[in-house]
């Protein structure tokens, strides 16, 4: 078990210095009133360089990246993060330029962040791009402060709800109500996919607009969506496109063909940039032109050959954050999307969609799939088979998998599938990988039948077993 | 360059092997109608070695603080990051994993991030801080979003001094109608306390303040702390982790929300991204903060383990009744600020704070001595204002001399000094100001 920082303090190991210095200085008190000084250090722990590094070496072994195998976390594409564009984010040119520089000292970065701009416009099949969002979620917090703000400019004031389907991504209905609308659900049918008639009840002037996916959180594209954005827009609301699952369909059809007014992509999942043990993202969002003035300020700006800040906006919705986004992660983004190209790009949607399919059929016998058909970058499928032969849950599963080097799918998501297991292998799979996968899950379900308490006490190979989670929420010890 | 290992034979293999035919029909599923007649218009995929060189003209096009001294700050500031960051952040077992959402299989990550929550609680003196939000300017305006929802009221008082894209941010933010904006004025480059008292009343659900405030000022905050919590408003301060090597604690302040940009803890200046938004409250007010919190607790062989918890709060277990939508965060900065507290140690902050200010101060003694006009006569911590009438031309100048100079403002050039600069690139400055100035 490692030891906490802070239980590897040392008094007098750190040998942090600056260099010399001969400002000849007078108390601080003397230019701070001592009303504005700490009196108490920070308990910050104190370690030596060498056990510094130990430390978070340490920490490292216990953890599980893309980089250690087959990560298939449904919704969330993990797929190989190039390491040209870790190397291309770290530039000093990139990483060391300082947000308020003049224009004529950032003229790389600003067209670097207009080609990716461009470059989302083609794929997503919009018109701008803003790529301020910080995340996926912030990025639906910027469209629906858009679809309110375009609402607004036309003295629309009835539109106070929100179309969310039951089988969207949490994010969405928390966005809803983060921007102050009410979350109307919209139920699945038994496909799976939107209801239509349900859509249409439900679809009147006081709705602002629809929040969807396609393909949706059960990795089915919603084939009515030609429908779909009829009757949002018959009834005056827009339509607005959750890019999560974008991998699933860039490079053979856009979000901005289908109808969709709004888009917001993941360069985290569908452009290939690192998640970070949870971040930093990137969600820019996409408009059509007739949305443009809605999107926050600045935008960059192209005059001849030079770029410029643009916030002359005035019907802006502001700004969701300081500067112009998470720029280190969209050099690594707009790296990975000049690497594949046009042809690239189509490539790794179909391997994707061809892994997901392959897992799913080569699963099937062994695990229930509800909706088995085809499906595009990722499927669900449940523990039924399982839990009615002995009780075996999709935790206990996860967990087993846990034993055979895997880090787990998605489970419990999306909500209306009981015990669901959201599988997402991503494009950057070999055969041989998803063999090895198929096999251990084929093993899982073995064991599931013939020796169940091996896996319901899984996992049994890891640094720990399971946690008690509601001990840790009922009486939180949240740092040392 | 293409990622994808399976090959063109393997692929077609693939296929038959679930009895298709092409790749085609994987999309027999979208209507003709809605399929791309085209291919998309990106190019050719480039090389690596292509794009190696396509990516280092471009970050060529920009003078980075690695070529010129920098005297930006304004949120963002220019300090020494060692060389053990960027070597454990290569370690792709933290930066290619995601959200610890499996325990056992990212113990890891998930220590790391309560040893982040402990530095961020060491740091402000608050009992709990979250995993991390976008930035200062987001998590403030989430800690607004909070005060409202704890007060049951709506007004949020803002004083002109925060930065202003986090006045921006919040105001962005305060659209939803779960909270209103009021600003307070500022007067000599500090929040006017004079003009400030009358507008807290029982309406109040938060005042928010920044130490030190955007210009550089310290902000005496004693009488607005009591007034706001006489009320029974919250107060929000954001802070710049750096000075609290020196300056009192926001937890000393009565803070009940502190909420920040942590960029300066060890994260490039990136042009603006990815930083480092902080977030850390009194434990009453635990159940009401955004994001992930790592709790710790016991495995079944009772051995010590951490996991991601009260996710009773989040987006995905509360959907609609979530106060917020936070899911991805900043986790590998948030990891980037514990190592580099790690690296300097608590002598290493309070000495980087210290030559910060002093660096400042010499640079102020000097232009006072060259008969330069500081604009505001406060005690300050890294950054103040110097009077001139046109900043954009002396920027401009600065620049030809091979300077990055001050931040914009109307009146003003703000110089941010950090322990990176030295007496004889302030010596440079100051010379290259030189007679320009004193009018
Ligand atoms: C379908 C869907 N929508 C939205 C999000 C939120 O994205 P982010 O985590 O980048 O905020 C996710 C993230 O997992 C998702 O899967």
């Amino acid at each position: 078990m490692p030891k906490l920082l802070i239980e590897k303090n040392v008094p007098g190991s750190n040998a942090f210095a600056l260099p010399p210095c001969d400002l000849n200085m007078s108390p601080l008190e003397d230019s701070i009133p001592s009303q504005f000084l700490r009196q108490d250090a920070p308990r910050i722990p104190e370690l030596s360089e060498v056990e510094a590094v130990r430390h978070y070496t340490e920490l490292s072994h216990r953890a599980y990246g893309v980089d250690d195998g087959l990560y298939p976390l449904g919704s969330c594409t993990m797929k190989y993060n190039p390491k040209i564009n870790e190397w291309a984010a770290r530039l000093p040119g990139f990483a060391h330029v300082h947000p308020y520089q003049p224009a004529r000292t950032v003229q790389g970065c600003l067209q670097l962040m207009s080609e990716t701009e461009k470059m989302l416009c083609e794929i997503a099949g919009m018109d701008r791009f803003t790529l301020q969002p910080a995340a996926g979620a912030h990025g639906e917090m910027t469209g629906a402060m858009i679809i309110k703000a375009y609402h607004t400019h036309h003295q629309d004031h009835k539109r106070t709800k929100m179309l969310i389907p039951d089988s969207a991504h949490g994010t969405n209905p928390a966005t809803t109500n983060v921007v102050g609308y009410k979350v109307v659900e919209l139920k699945s049918n038994a496909d799976g996919l939107i209801d239509l008639d349900d859509l249409r009840a439900k679809m009147d002037d006081e709705v602002a607009g629809l929040m969807l996916t396609n393909p949706n959180t059960l990795g089915l594209f919603e084939k009515d969506i030609d429908e779909i954005a009829k009757i949002v827009h018959g009834g005056g609301g827009l339509l607005y496109y959750d890019g999560a699952n974008l991998n699933a369909i860039m490079g053979v059809a856009r979000p901005g063909d289908m109808g969709f007014d709004i888009v917001h992509v993941n360069l985290h999942k569908t452009f290939s940039t690192p998640h970070g043990g949870g971040g930093p993202g990137s969600g820019p969002v996409g408009v059509k032109a007739f949305l443009a003035d809605y999107l926050p300020m600045p935008l960059i700006k192209k005059e001849g050959e030079e770029y410029s800040l643009d916030y002359d906006r005035p019907l802006s919705i502001g700004r969701v954050r300081s500067f112009y986004g998470n720029f280190g992660v969209i050099v690594k983004a707009y790296a990975y999307i000049l690497a594949l190209g046009s042809e690239g790009i189509r490539d790794a949607c179909e391997q994707a969609v061809l892994n997901a399919n392959y897992l799913r059929i080569k699963l099937r016998d062994d695990y229930h799939i509800p909706f088995d058909r085809l499906c595009k970058h990722e499927f669900v499928a449940t523990s039924r088979k399982q839990m009615e032969e002995s009780h075996i849950s999709t935790l206990d599963i996860a967990k087993r998998l846990m034993d055979y080097g895997y880090h787990p799918p998605t489970v419990y998501f999306p909500l209306i599938v009981k015990e669901a297991l959201m599988v997402e292998p991503t494009e950057t799979e070999s055969r041989e990988r998803l063999d090895d996968f198929i096999a251990a899950m084929q093993n899982i379900a073995q064991e599931s039948r013939k020796t169940p308490d091996i896996v319901l006490s899984a996992p049994h190979s890891t640094v720990i077993k399971r946690i008690d989670e509601v001990q840790a929420a009922r009486n939180p010890i949240v740092r040392w | 360059m293409r990622y994808t290992p399976n090959s063109a034979t393997v692929v077609r293999k693939m296929l038959q092997d679930i009895g298709l035919g092409s790749m085609a029909e994987l999309y027999a599923d979208i209507p003709d109608a809605l399929k791309l007649s085209r291919p998309l218009q990106l190019g050719d995929g480039l090389t690596e070695m292509s794009l190696r060189g396509h990516l280092k003209t471009m970050a060529a096009r920009n003078i980075s603080v690695e070529d010129m001294p920098c005297f930006l700050g304004a949120g963002a500031y220019d300090h020494y990051i060692p060389a053990v960051l960027e070597q454990m952040l290569q370690r792709s077992e933290f930066y290619t994993a995601y959200t610890p959402y499996q325990p056992e299989i990212s113990q890891g990550i998930l220590q790391s991030i309560f040893e982040y929550q402990s530095l961020i609680c060491e740091l402000t003196g608050m009992e709990v801080a979250n995993a991390s939000m976008y930035d200062g300017a987001s998590a403030l305006a989430e800690a607004g979003i909070i005060a409202c929802s704890v007060t049951r009221k709506l007004r949020v008082i803002v004083s002109e001094t925060i930065h202003p894209e986090y006045l921006q941010t919040m105001k962005t933010y305060a659209k939803s109608g779960h909270m209103e904006i009021v600003t307070a004025p500022a007067k000599d480059g500090v929040t006017d306390a004079e003009a400030l008292l009358p507008l807290i009343d029982g309406q109040i659900a938060a005042l928010v303040v920044q130490q030190p405030n955007f210009f550089g000022n310290l902000e005496e905050i004693g009488r607005l702390e009591q007034a706001v919590h006489a009320q029974k408003g919250m107060l929000i301060m954001a802070v710049d982790p750096i000075s609290l090597g020196i300056l009192k604690s926001p937890a000393e302040w009565g803070v009940d929300i502190v909420a920040g940009e942590g960029q300066s803890l060890g994260n490039p200046l990136s042009f603006g991204g990815p930083y480092l938004g902080f977030m850390a409250v009194s434990e009453k007010n635990m159940r009401k903060m955004p994001g992930r919190i790592v709790g710790q607790s016991l495995d079944s062989d009772g051995k010590r383990s951490f996991v991601l918890t009260l996710q009773a709060r989040e987006q995905h277990i509360r959907r609609e009744k979530a106060n917020s939508n936070i899911c991805s965060n900043e986790a590998l900065n948030a990891l980037t600020a514990s190592i580099y507290l790690t690296v300097i140690g608590p002598q290493g902050l309070r000495k980087i704070a210290l030559r910060s200010h002093q660096l400042a101060l010499y640079a102020r003694d000097n232009l006072l001595k060259r008969g330069f006009k500081i604009k505001y006569d406060q005690p300050f911590f890294r950054e103040f204002i110097v009077s001139c009438p046109d900043p954009a031309a002396i920027n401009e100048k600065l620049l030809q001399h091979g300077i990055i100079g001050g931040y914009e403002l109307q009146d003003g050039l703000m110089l941010a000094f950090t322990e990176k600069r030295t007496q004889s690139e302030i010596d440079r400055l100051i010379a290259v100001l030189g007679g320009e100035l004193h009018a």
